[in-house]
């Protein structure tokens, strides 16, 4: 599972994913689901090492709203490729909740997707198994213009370039 | 025509690249058929029963010649010759190799054109008025917020993996020749009581297994707002449709399960966070859009007199007048449909060398282009009345004069089982057995306008829905059969046809069309009393008891 970030290889990480009523051990970076950082945030924003949030397509990513003070990632989970809800939930975070720390793609992620991964504001890419990271960076640049405003340009292309008359 | 920007350019050369790497990829087997899928889907690429199927986007219908020229070339050199009008207004290539493709797309835009988001759970191409810049009753030419749709639409990085294809339709006339109403977002330029220019929005339409007319979600949305409000509908959408079962994830579910209130409500509550960002329009942005159109210049003529020239022609050209032009809001000038249903040939298909011809016939005589229109017919929009004669000793030298516009023969029939996977039954057979059948030009013309819609599965491409006359092919235990439906409409009133009864084997069809069309004739109260008038008022009883009898 090739991590990428910022448009290049990272190094992996090592996050323990809790499960529903699993404790959190006692040292170690760990992602939770979105119920668990809202009825334990405050015990959790107590830990030394990091903590993220682990999103479905089917949470409302709005609950987050004014719950993001501690969170040192958000990973957003496409369990399918073709379900789109998580592109949403990207936009949201970053337009509408102002998140600026790291917001990563998890799950069926892969290289044709990620132009519009990084345009709705991912900056991290956990890539599906087995596919290149190699591929998938070339594909972060495959379109030089874009039209409409997302979380990376919130001008779309006419306010960004004088377009012929 | 909108001629493409530098932008413009780019972005189709660079799709065509990157398509042509994701062939390569996927005949390497680095990518697996699974995730080549989504990715030729989004380039208008099906497997089809036999072979892939390209769909190119005709973005609201509009074609150049030299776009015609283009899409003729293609039909030669990488398909059997012809090519397909659709419903959508776009043309369908049945015979591709998957290797041709990134050269098809690379011929496509080098005349401005792509395949880009014509199929896929995504933003389809966006269609129009046939009638878009002419017709009188129109209010503005819807065309350009069109363009500025298809622009945002183009690559939207939210919206490429919906719940379910996305079909936008817009009309800047009184009278709806778009189908707003059964599309998943229908828009029509209105003005307010103040007298200020906007949209009125529809959401929910479309037809399918579960057709629905669509609901207005806001009555008047200032021109400014259109994008932002569109991204707002599309993000309700996408958080919250359905994705658990594919026949409910159309938005129409969504909007029939919540209540249209409940849905307008939380479009507009996501509409406040947005309408007011970058992404409103602005008027000099709409403008220059305008201007990129270059829309033509007229001559200023007098009307021809047009019924003195049918006394005078032969019975064929006469015909051909009375049934195949439209009108023309410049006084010297008129629309004229070509229809490409002659008795002998699959609807909508169109050869090489009759593209080529359509594309120096627009050059001559139609300010150089053309209208795909819903009913996969083309439209010249902007002939000189006075051409009428010369244009129609080309059609006829063409095939492409056929006299039938508006008629019963005039049908609307999708693939069906002959090409398509999802097919119960084959549909141009029938069709070429109804044109058959019904070869007698004034039996069709004493009968008026009735529009006959074929289906081959539930998934309606064919709009039985919305047909005066729907057939639907369905399969009755292995066996192909055809219920018959009455009393749809796509237009202002539209409804949705009602089942009559039983459905007809493949031999019984066109029988019972023909009953059907007898009923009306002999029991109509008077020649003005059209199809849909007489069902509207009669209902189906007259039709079932004499399909059925009494039983």
């Amino acid at each position: 599972m090739a991590l990428i970030k910022h448009n290049a290889v990272a190094p992996a990480e090592l996050w323990t994913t809790l499960e529903a009523g699993q404790p959190a051990p006692a040292a170690g970076d760990v992602l939770v689901d979105l119920g668990r950082w809202v009825s334990e945030s405050k015990p959790l924003r107590a830990r030394t090492d990091k903590v993220g949030v682990l999103l479905q397509p089917d949470d409302d990513v709005l609950t987050l709203e004014g719950r993001l003070d501690g969170i040192s990632l958000i990973a957003v989970a496409f369990p399918k490729f073709t379900d789109g809800r998580g592109y949403s939930s990207a936009r949201l975070l970053r337009d509408r909740l102002g998140y600026t720390g790291e917001l990563r793609a998890v799950g069926h992620v892969l290289p044709d997707q990620v132009f519009y991964m990084r345009r709705v504001g991912f900056d991290a890419l956990e890539l599906a198994d087995g596919k290149s990271a190699d591929t998938a960076i070339a594909q972060l640049k495959e379109f030089s213009v874009t039209y409409q405003a997302a979380a990376d340009d919130a001008r779309p292309l006419f306010r960004r370039v004088a377009r012929p008359a | 025509m909108y001629q493409y920007d530098e932008h413009d350019q780019r972005i189709v050369d660079e799709r065509a690249a990157q398509f042509r790497g994701q062939v390569q990829r996927r005949l390497a087997g680095e990518i697996t058929e699974n995730e080549f899928k989504p990715l030729r889907l989004q380039n208008g690429l099906y497997m089809q029963l036999h072979a892939y199927m390209l769909r190119v986007a005709v973005p609201y219908g509009l074609l150049s010649s030299a776009q015609l020229r283009a899409l003729a070339t293609i039909a030669r050199d990488y398909d059997k010759g012809y090519a397909h009008f659709t419903t959508r207004q776009n043309v369908q290539y049945n015979w591709p190799e998957l290797e041709d493709v990134p050269k098809i797309l690379d011929l496509l835009a080098s005349v401005q054109m792509h395949a880009i988001q014509t199929s896929g759970n995504c933003i389809r191409n966006t269609t129009s008025d046939p009638l878009a810049g002419i017709a009188a009753d129109e209010l503005e030419d819807p065309r350009p917020y069109c363009e500025l749709i298809r622009q945002w639409s183009t690559f939207h990085p939210e919206f490429a993996f919906l719940p379910r294809k996305f079909k936008i339709a817009v009309t800047g006339s009184r009278t709806d020749r778009a189908a707003v109403r059964i599309h998943d977002i229908g828009i029509r330029i209105v003005d307010n009581d103040a007298g200020e220019r906007g949209f009125e929005i529809l959401v929910g339409g479309g037809l399918g297994r579960t057709p629905h007319i669509a609901k207005v979600v806001r009555d008047f949305l200032p021109y400014e707002h259109l994008l932002s409000y569109l991204e707002a509908v599309l993000r309700v959408y996408n958080r919250y449709g359905r994705r658990d079962n594919k026949y409910k994830a159309r938005i129409k579910i969504q909007v029939s399960e919540w209540g249209v209130e409940k849905f307008a409500a939380a479009v507009e509550e996501e509409w406040g966070h947005i309408k007011d960002s970058a992404t409103a329009l602005t008027r000099a942005e709409i403008d220059r859009i305008k201007g990129r159109f270059h829309t033509p210049s007229f001559e200023a003529l007098a009307n021809e007199d047009l019924d003195a020239l049918a006394l005078t022609s032969d019975r064929e050209f006469a015909r051909f007048l009375k049934n195949n032009l439209r009108p023309h809001r410049v006084p010297g000038y008129t629309a004229i449909v070509i229809s490409t249903k002659p008795k002998d040939r699959a609807p909508g298909d169109v050869s090489d060398s009759q593209l080529e011809a359509l594309a120096d016939l627009a050059d001559r005589f139609g300010l150089g282009h053309v209208v795909v229109m819903h009913d996969q017919n083309v439209m010249m929009p902007n002939v000189k009345q006075a051409d009428l004669e010369a244009v129609y000793t080309v059609l006829r030298e063409w095939d492409l004069h056929t006299a039938n516009a508006g008629r019963v023969t005039d049908q609307i029939c999708c693939p069906g089982l002959d090409f398509c996977n999802l097919a119960n039954a084959r549909s141009i057979p029938v069709a070429l057995r109804i044109a058959e059948r019904f070869d007698d030009q004034d039996y069709l013309d004493d009968l008026g306008d009735v529009s006959l819609k074929m289906s081959g599965c539930i998934n309606a491409c064919g709009h039985h829905h919305v047909g005066n006359i729907g057939i639907l092919g369905i399969d009755k235990a292995g066996v192909e059969a055809y219920q018959l439906m009455l009393g749809g409409d796509p237009g202002d009133d539209a409804s949705l046809g009602k089942i009559v009864g039983r459905a007809f084997s493949s031999d019984e069809i066109v029988d019972a069309v023909s009953t059907v069309l007898d009923t009306y004739a002999t029991q109509r109260e008077s020649a003005d009393e059209t199809f849909l008038d007489f069902y509207r008022r009669a209902g189906l009883d007259p039709f079932k008891e004499s399909l059925y009898g009494t039983d």
